[in-house]
């Protein structure tokens, strides 16, 4: 009986070259002759039950950054399989508001904004992008369980994956707004181009921070996920999207006089909003709808810059933390 | 140099078992939306080292934790405690579940990319190899359609190449090697021998102890989340088969191996109250012996008493202990071993193997007594039966109620050993 253990070499292990030379075992073919530096000894060891820090996490979702582009495109595909206009509901579900709300505010409520479409849809796409993104991020881990418990990836890619649809959509609704552009004569003032990629950025800075965190947090309390979906409706109606913010500002100023700038950009969207309505509605001087200066609009939105990528740091810690137990609580 | 590929060290892993899930909204408020718990070692304390270019084997009962440790092995899952490390520059596949990831409205192709990216591979990396996946899934020109209208042998198929052909430095494998049919499984551990011969790494878990034996180099045996035993795969399989005996699976049940009560003692006699869980000895009802002869209990005998086994070759008793109240002159005992698939192993009788038994009457044992026992491992079940000589009336029989346990501690496989020697002639130079 003992022959038969000891027949085998001692490591079980038969030396490499004399059997795999003659099979077709691939050696330079294979990625991990791309993938492998050379072996240096002693070797760094990678410790996977460490929690990431954030900055290993975005080190992480660099490395995996093609998985993220994977994701984007698996999310487009899915959502309009089977369906058969596809990509055009991305520019349909705009053109609808657009219908809608003018009616109602041009038409019913009257309110004081020449060119209200334009006025409207401006603020329309940052809103739906911040939207899109943290609904869909909030739900992204729990609705990717099968693959969150059996394959590790950095988690937050499924969560990024949604905002990087929400941007590729904000694109294409983009198209409905210079439609709306040309078809009304108007040209959005672009020696503030800047000023707008900016406001982009913030955007895309915050809506990842809240994602992220939400995400995480929608794995123990799925109530999260119900729970936005109120707070989301209320932060559209607190965001100067539909209604001018000028309005804001004065009832604003009876109570608070000089703070009261400060409390409405308090909310990053309504800056935002007001930012993409200053550079694309690009309000006739005589129309007084927005009074504020460049420079306004550079100081808050680098305030917001800074808070965001603090929010995303604090909220990618909340994420390394939550992380641990995703795979039993999920 | 022999180096560590996965460290694992002192992990311990701690579950919240919630106690209920439902509530009242009252209840809610008060626990501020929490619900009770225990907490439940999933792991506890376990250290394993796997040498680069080792196989290392999990075996463990159902909830013993493998998959828990696979889990925190491949990253999904962190332990509360403990630290598991791999070389910085390896690299790690899972295959936890087959086509984890798979998303059912793409088409193969998609999804090809898409798990690989998942893996951490490059489009340009899974290009390289996308041909040799189609082809070792045996898809075709199926990998264009969607993963929805495959079948689960095309879809595992699928999972299982484009793990194994991404080539990672360590492959941990949970209880996946069991899916498809027999020639692709062949196929896949044709595979993971290739992958063994070219240094790389594999934990790997299973319930297929032919399988652990085939391709594993070391095996640890995990008993509710504790490491019992690491060891060369026989030796561990064997303890492994003796956790589970010890949590009282698979064995047959002790009260069996003794007389029934009313035969050692007379109802109301007992002096000491019975071992086993019952009715008040003093209302046990006597039991009839309404057969000629009656089986009353069968042992199988090892030659030692306090092994729950045989090794490979070992001597077996199997003695029937068996009460005739008259005396019966026709009468011949057979005995029957099964393996686990209902396959017949061995049937014979006291008439076939020419040893006659004259006659019965009262209490007595009869004996097989076997010099050596050729079976290599598994568990066998036990027919007995009492019968006339030409077994046209049976008195009594056991049908497959008792069985004896063969552990092979080495590497070979198959259902029998022979024992042979190896004998090699060189003939001269090939003729030309």
């Amino acid at each position: 009986m003992a022959d038969i253990t000891e027949a085998r070499p001692a490591n079980g292990r038969v030396p490499d070259g004399i059997l795999a030379g003659g099979s077709e075992q691939p050696t330079k073919d294979t990625p991990q002759a791309h993938l492998t530096p050379s072996r240096v000894s002693p070797r760094p060891a990678l410790e996977i039950s460490k929690r990431p820090s954030p900055v290993k996490r975005l080190r992480h979702l660099w490395q995996y950054r093609e998985l993220l582009g994977n994701l984007v495109r698996k999310e487009l595909k899915v959502k309009y399989k089977n369906s058969a206009l596809g990509f055009v509901w991305s520019l349909l579900n705009p053109l609808m508001y657009l219908v809608v709300f003018s009616f109602v505010f041009g038409a019913v409520l009257h309110v004081k904004v020449p060119y209200y479409g334009i006025f409207f849809l401006s603020g329309l796409l940052a809103w739906n992008f911040f939207s899109a993104g943290v609904m869909g991020g909030t739900s992204a881990i729990v609705g990717n369980a099968q693959l969150v418990t059996k394959v590790w990836f950095p988690r937050e890619a499924l969560v990024l994956a949604s905002v990087g649809a929400g941007l590729v959509h904000f694109f294409l609704q983009s198209l409905v707004l210079f439609g709306a552009l040309a078809v009304f004569t108007r040209a959005p003032d672009l020696s503030l181009l800047p000023t707008l990629l900016l406001a982009m950025l913030v955007l895309l800075l915050l809506t990842s921070a809240l994602a992220i965190a939400l995400s995480a947090i929608n794995v123990y309390l799925r109530d999260t996920q119900h729970l936005m979906e109120v707070v989301l409706l209320a932060w559209f109606w607190f965001s100067a999207i539909a209604y001018p913010y000028a309005g804001v500002i004065t009832t604003l100023r009876a109570h608070f006089h000089g703070a009261s700038e400060w409390i409405a950009t308090a909310n990053p969207v309504l800056l935002i909003v007001i930012t993409f309505q200053k550079v694309i509605y690009n309000p006739a001087k005589d129309v007084a709808l927005i009074d504020h200066g460049q420079l306004w609009y550079l100081e808050h939105l680098g305030i917001w810059l800074a808070l965001s990528v603090a929010m995303l740091y604090g909220s990618l810690r909340i994420f390394s933390r939550l992380e641990d137990n995703f795979a039993e609580e999920i | 140099m022999a180096q560590a590929a996965i460290e694992i060290d002192s992990v311990t892993k701690v579950f919240k078992i919630y106690r209920e899930k439902a509530q009242s909204t009252k209840e809610r408020v008060i626990r501020f939306g929490r619900n009770p718990y225990e907490r439940f070692k999933a792991l506890d304390d376990v250290s394993i080292s796997v040498t680069e270019g080792e196989t290392m084997a999990l075996l463990g009962h159902n909830g013993s934790g493998k998959s828990t440790l696979l889990k925190c092995v491949s990253g999904t899952m962190r332990p509360t405690s403990g630290r598991i490390a791999i070389p910085a520059d390896q690299r790690l596949a899972a295959l936890l579940e087959l086509g984890a990831g798979f998303h059912g409205d793409l088409t193969g192709r998609e999804n090809v990319y898409l798990n690989g990216s998942i893996l951490g591979f490059s489009k340009a990396q899974v290009d390289r190899i996308f041909d040799d996946i189609v082809e070792f899934a045996e898809l075709g020109d199926f990998i264009d359609n969607q993963v929805k209208h495959f079948s689960s042998g095309m879809y595992a198929r699928l999972g299982f190449a484009v793990a194994i052909n991404v080539e990672p430095d360590i492959l941990v494998i949970d209880e996946v090697l069991s899916v498809g049919d027999e020639a692709f499984q062949r196929k896949c551990i044709e595979r993971i021998k290739q992958f063994q011969r070219s240094g790389r790494t594999i934990l790997v878990v299973s319930h297929a102890a032919e399988l652990i034996r085939q391709i594993a180099d070391r095996a640890a045996v995990l008993d509710h989340g504790r490491i019992v035993d690491i060891a060369a795969p026989g030796e561990a399989i064997r303890t492994f088969r003796e956790t589970l005996t010890k949590r009282g699976i698979q064995i047959p049940d002790e009260s069996l191996l003794e007389p029934p009560p009313s035969l050692v003692a007379p109802a109301g006699e007992t002096a000491a109250g019975p071992r086993w869980s019952g009715p008040p000895s003093g209302s046990v009802p006597a039991i009839t012996v309404d057969k000629a002869v009656q089986i009353t209990g069968v042992r199988v005998e090892y030659p030692d008493p306090e092994s729950r086994y045989l090794m490979p070759d070992q001597p077996m008793r199997v003695r029937i202990d068996y009460i005739a109240p008259e005396r019966i002159d026709d009468i011949a005992f057979s005995l029957e071993a099964h393996d686990e698939d209902a396959k017949l192993i061995i049937a014979t009788d006291t008439e076939t193997v020419g040893m006659p038994v004259h006659a019965v009457e009262g209490v007595g044992a009869l004996c097989f007594d076997m010099d050596r026992v050729p079976l290599l491992d598994g568990t066998y079940l036990l027919t007995v039966v009492a019968q006339t000589r030409d077994g046209g009336t049976t008195w009594d029989r056991r049908d497959q109620e008792d069985r004896f346990e063969v552990m092979n501690p080495t590497r070979e496989r198959g259902v029998v050993h022979i024992p042979l020697t190896v004998v090699h002639y060189f003939q001269g130079a090939v003729p030309t």
